[in-house]
């Protein structure tokens, strides 16, 4: 019931900042049709840990920001690959354990791993990730277990 | 202050401009498709943030930019998953990665010193 209440304010929320016509009869009709989706959610019984993750909170707000210091880095070198692919440029396959042992932390890790350019998840079976990376230095990025080890720490799992 | 939000959104849009250049190019240059998703992976990240950050300081504090955050998000959201379904496709259907021959001449001048 509280995860409803929650989902009810998120949608709630995004309603005002999407929407910007605040007269009452619109803003009632926000109102009713957010209800009506959380409602209609929680007959569905959608609502679990997996769908609306708001436990991760403040936590997973700190890794976004980590992460897009990391991707902006990760571009720097892939552009450089690009541009000087006789120096740069040494593609390479491994399997890394994912240390997440939930399965939201592990979509999390393998999707980090992906969103970063220069290394590509093609495989996640159980805790076995398969990456596929581009040169040496974004290999080595996840091979040295940094990533995981913070999505470890947002799922509060160590 | 007007000038300086003008000088920024032209700086952030040139460089997101300059990434997607870099990336289209290195769509034709790389040897295969894995290496090319790494490519592609540049437009759907950098660039991205890049020219969209650019365009929201010309709508200053408004609605307007909450939108333009808000399209980041779901592309960074989406686009992994595009990413993996395309990597993850090839895997099954048996497309192996190039992963020899590269830096050989290196190698070489190694094997011969």
């Amino acid at each position: 019931m509280l995860k409803t209440i929650s989902l009810f304010l998120v949608l709630m929320a995004v309603w005002l900042l999407l929407s910007g016509h605040y007269t009452p009869l619109i803003t009632g009709f926000g109102i009713a049709s957010c209800l009506l989706s959380a409602l209609i959610a929680y007959r569905m019984d959608v609502i679990d840990h997996e769908s609306h993750p708001i436990y991760l909170g403040p936590r997973i707000i700190s890794y976004w920001g980590w992460l897009v210091v990391e991707i902006f880095k990760a571009n720097i070198d892939v552009a450089k690959c690009v541009l000087f692919p006789s120096r740069y440029l040494r593609p390479s396959m491994f399997t890394v354990t994912a240390s997440q042992k939930s399965d939201l932390g592990r979509v999390i890790y393998a999707n980090s791993i992906t969103l970063t350019p220069g290394t590509v998840t093609v495989d996640l079976d159980d805790d076995q990730v398969m990456v596929h990376a581009l040169t040496e230095g974004s290999a080595d990025g996840v091979k040295n277990g940094d990533m995981d080890q913070r999505v470890t720490k947002v799922m509060k799992e160590t | 202050m007007d000038l300086i939000l003008d000088i920024g959104t032209w700086v952030l849009l040139l460089a997101g401009s300059l990434l997607l250049l870099i990336t289209g190019f290195g769509l034709l240059r790389l040897p295969d498709l894995y290496t090319r998703i790494h490519a592609g992976g540049m437009a759907d990240t950098l660039a991205t943030f890049l020219i969209f950050v650019g365009l929201s300081f010309q709508s200053g504090f408004s609605l307007v930019s909450v939108k333009l955050l808000l399209v980041i998000v779901f592309v960074f959201f989406t686009s992994p998953t595009a990413s993996y379904a395309l990597a993850q496709g090839s895997f099954v259907a048996g497309l192996k990665p190039k992963l020899d021959g590269f830096g050989q001449s290196e190698q070489k001048e190694k094997d011969d010193a």
